[in-house]
This record gives C-alpha cells, sequence and structure tokens, in this order.
C-alpha cells in the first residue's frame, strides 16, 4: 500500500533517492537545497539507506565525485542551488558529454549579486545549453516522482543522460504538502537495477574523457546533440510506465483547461499551480484562457508545443529570469523561436516577474492575462513587461 | 588480443563516435601524428652517446625509441619537442634545436 505523508519537496527527492537505492552522493549543502544532502546524510548514517555519502568541498569536487562514480556505473545523486550550480558549471557540461547518467535535484534560486538565497529561474536558464535532459517540477509529489523518473530515463541504455530535476527553493524545497509515497515493491519494478554499459573495469581497459582535437570535436558533438533529442522516445516511455505502475500520468507539457482558448499562458514551475487558479478566476467571468505548464525544458517538446498553441490567437509566456540585453524572458525566447517558422501561430507577449523570491499571487496572474491580452490588442513599447516592479518600467526597447 | 589497424580521426563520421567517445582501444594516439606542434626537436650527437637509455626512461610521452645500433632517438611524430631528454642527458649528447621552416 502506498501511504499519503506530509513533506517537502527537499525531503520528497531525498525520500526518492532512498527509494532508488542510490550507490553514491556526492554533495555540497547550499541553501534552498540544504534539507536534500542533509537528510540523505542522515539516511546513511542510521542505515536507512546503504550508500557511500562524499562530503565535498565544493559543488566543483560534488559533480567531478559523481563523475568518477558514475563511470564505474554506480548509481549517483547530487543536489545544488542558485551560486552552488554556477560554481559547478565547467562539470555539468563534462557529465553530459561523457554520457553519465547522474541525477541532479536543483532548487531553483537567484543568482548573485544582490546576494540572494530565494526563487527565480536564473540558475537554471544559466545551464540551459549544457545538454542534460531537464524538468521543471509543480509540486512536491512531482519532486518525487520526477526523481525516480529520472533515474529511469538517465540510466536507460538507449539515453545515458544525465538528468536535472528543476523545482522553486522555498515555495517548494521548504513548504510542506501531501506526497503519495509507493511501495518499495513497485519503485522496484519501475526502476531495474543500473547496468552502465561502460562501467571502467580493470579487466578491459577503456579511456574515459579522452582529448577532442579539432578534426573530431565536431562529429563528438554532433553525435550528443543527435542522442539527446532521440533520448524525447524513452522520457515519454518512462512517463508512460511510471503512469501505468502509479496511476500518475505526465507529459511535455501539461494542459489547464486549454480547450478552445483564445488566449494562453505558459508557466513552469510552482507558478503554474497559483496560474491555474487565476485561469480558474477568468474564465469563471467569461474569459477563453487556459494555462500550459511547460515540463520538459531539454530536450524541447516543439511537436507537443506546437500541437498546444494551435487555434491561440495570444501566447503570454512568464519568466523568472532576466537575459539581459536580450530579447525578452529566456524561455519566451525559447517560445518564439520555436515557433516563428509556423504558418498559423499565436502573437506571443513576454512576461518577466518573480525574481529572486518575490512572490506572485493568484491577483497578479489574472494582471498577467488582463495585460498580456491588451498588449497583444494595443502594442507595448517594451520588449517584454513585469509585474510588481515599484515604479513605471520602461527603457527595455529592441 | 589482436592488433587491429587503428583509424586516424578524419576516418570518422560523427555516427562512428561512442558513447561518450569513449576510447576502447589502448594506444590509440599512435594513429594519430601527435608531436606536430613541436617548437623545438631533439638532435642526438652519436659521438658523445653512450646509449644509457636515461632519455628513453625519462620521455614523458614514450617518444624515444631503442634504434638497431643500440642508441636511443626520438620519433617526431610524437615527440613534443619538451627538453628533458636534452636536460637529463649526463653527457650531454642531446641538443634542442629550433623548428625552422626550410
Amino acid at each position: 500500500m502506498s501511504k499519503r505523508v506530509g513533506l517537502e519537496a527537499s525531503h520528497a527527492a531525498a525520500e526518492a533517492a532512498r527509494m532508488a537505492d542510490v550507490d553514491v552522493i556526492a554533495a555540497y549543502p547550499i541553501t534552498p537545497q540544504t534539507h536534500i544532502p542533509e537528510r540523505l546524510a542522515e539516511m546513511v548514517a542510521n542505515g536507512e539507506l546503504e550508500a557511500a555519502y562524499i562530503p565535498v568541498e565544493s559543488e566543483h569536487s560534488a559533480m567531478s565525485a559523481c563523475l568518477g562514480s558514475a563511470a564505474v556505473g554506480a548509481r549517483t545523486f547530487t543536489a545544488t542551488a542558485g551560486q552552488g550550480l554556477e560554481l559547478m558549471h565547467e562539470v555539468v557540461y563534462v557529465a553530459s558529454s561523457m554520457r553519465y547518467p547522474i541525477v541532479m535535484t536543483v532548487c531553483n534560486r537567484a543568482l548573485s549579486a544582490p546576494l540572494s538565497v530565494w526563487g527565480d529561474h536564473s540558475d537554471a536558464m544559466a545551464v540551459r545549453d549544457t545538454g542534460w535532459i531537464q524538468v521543471f517540477c509543480q509540486s512536491n509529489q512531482e519532486a518525487f516522482d520526477m526523481t525516480l523518473w529520472a533515474f529511469r530515463v538517465g540510466e536507460d541504455s538507449r539515453v545515458l543522460f544525465p538528468v536535472m530535476v528543476h523545482f522553486d527553493g522555498f515555495s517548494l524545497s521548504h513548504v510542506t504538502e501531501p506526497v503519495i509515497l509507493p511501495e518499495q515493491e513497485e519503485v522496484d519494478r519501475f526502476l531495474p537495477r543500473f547496468h552502465y554499459p561502460f562501467a571502467l573495469n580493470p579487466d578491459e581497459p577503456m579511456t574515459h574523457g579522452a582529448f577532442g582535437p579539432p578534426d573530431i570535436y565536431s562529429e563528438a558533438k554532433i553525435a550528443q546533440e543527435v542522442a539527446l533529442r532521440k533520448s524525447k522516445d524513452v522520457i515519454l516511455q518512462g512517463w508512460q510506465e511510471f503512469g501505468d505502475i502509479f496511476g500518475r500520468y505526465y507529459g511535455p507539457v501539461e494542459l489547464y483547461r486549454t480547450q478552445g482558448a483564445k488566449l494562453l499562458l505558459l508557466t513552469m514551475g510552482s507558478f503554474s499551480e497559483t496560474a491555474k487558479i487565476a485561469v480558474d478566476t477568468k474564465k469563471d467571468k467569461g474569459k477563453s484562457v487556459g494555462l500550459i505548464n511547460l515540463r520538459l525544458w531539454r530536450p524541447f517538446p516543439f511537436e507537443e508545443l506546437r500541437q498546444a498553441v494551435k487555434g491561440a490567437e495570444t501566447l503570454i509566456v512568464f519568466d523568472r529570469c532576466i537575459s539581459f540585453g536580450g530579447p525578452g524572458g529566456p524561455v519566451s525566447s525559447e517560445i518564439r523561436s520555436a515557433l516563428y517558422n509556423e504558418k498559423r501561430r499565436p502573437g506571443i507577449v513576454s512576461f518577466v516577474g518573480g525574481l529572486g523570491g518575490r512572490d506572485m499571487s493568484v491577483k497578479d496572474f489574472e494582471y498577467v492575462i488582463d495585460r498580456g491580452q491588451e498588449i497583444m490588442e494595443k502594442g507595448s513599447k517594451e520588449l517584454y513587461e513585469t509585474v510588481g516592479i515599484r515604479g513605471k518600467v520602461s527603457g527595455i526597447r529592441g | 588480443m589482436a592488433k587491429k589497424k587503428l583509424k586516424a580521426g578524419t576516418d570518422l563520421t560523427w555516427m562512428d563516435m561512442d558513447v561518450g567517445n569513449i576510447v576502447k582501444e589502448a594506444g590509440s594516439a599512435s594513429a594519430r601524428r601527435t608531436g606536430d606542434w613541436r617548437t623545438e626537436r631533439p638532435i642526438l650527437d652519436k659521438e658523445k652517446c653512450n646509449k644509457c637509455a636515461l632519455c628513453w626512461l625519462n620521455c614523458p610521452d614514450a617518444a624515444i625509441r631503442p634504434s638497431k645500433e643500440g642508441f636511443y632517438e626520438a620519433d617526431l611524430n610524437y615527440c613534443k619537442g619538451c627538453g628533458i631528454c636534452a636536460n637529463i642527458c649526463p653527457v650531454q649528447a642531446i641538443t634542442m634545436i629550433e623548428e625552422a621552416e626550410k
């Protein structure tokens, strides 16, 4: 029997790592991710989890230790946030390029300066192009579910890529919600033992991490790019199998009351739940509006997105990150690119808000919906507009 | 293990790349000219050389090979011109000279 318990997302992720029976955890504590390594260290210390816990001296070392652990075929987990992810940055690329299926939770946090430990998506957007499979969670249940799923997909011999599971710092990481925990037997059925086909082994010597001169580097990178895009099939299969065993079905984009909606709002992470309530209140007042929650971020779900916006006139994209000097929020830029060549596509309005832990209320999302429609009809002088900034914002010109 | 003929990088398409670019054979660098960016080369004075093999022992790239006459000479396909051999030679039989276009 599965059980329903109150857990914060951090502990839900730690619990998923325990039930996945990870072999190695190498992590450095950083707010708001701290509760994950703390809880796992406790589990290893009191015998709840038989694993090696490596208390490293930095995030750079954390990911480096994860490379070594994955190279010998150990199921490997780590977690970080904000500045920690930045410090680990160069090794994050190495993990995906060397095709090590490490699973990493990122409790999304703003980047300094000014110093902020609170949530936004700046850290996630900075690792957009690192070649990891990346998903955003909306709730603590998803934090648990996506962590299990991440091992299943990343370790599949047709994939062999690391997976980043993003959830919002504090608004999920430190908030208790009901989470359904499955039986160990169900988890074992979903997640077979990991057999890394290229594990380092003295009986079969091989080189991992060789040098790539100009006559081979391009071929190596294209091979990696094609493989990441191909992982989409297993990503979908993983969600299907997950649903068949645990009864909760997920997809790359989640559609909320989008049927026939003329105006669509697109959000990622925990704000999607708030935005859904705003959609409900607006719908009650007769507005033709729906929500797209973008769950799969890499590889980008082009097909599902095109399908989701078919028939809509306006698409409002809400970003929790600034792309300084760029064409709009990073997510809105990607959505524009993804739809640019479509014959029939909605007009796209870009909003930025919720930076560095600034809350976005239902009322704020109602404003985004109303103002977004107004911009579509009358235009705006700004490349993107903001929510909740004190003082009239101008000067964001293209 | 049978010695397979190693492919040079330019023979490989992206579809030939192993997952994670793992190299499964040992000594794969021997298929490439890894020393062609050298700026200095070692010249051996066979009159001075006493065949002690210290250069061969100390070459960090195993680019020095024994010859039929018992001398030790750098294979210039692999020698990077670091000069360790010239420095270690107890009888100063090795001199580094600049690679120059001729």
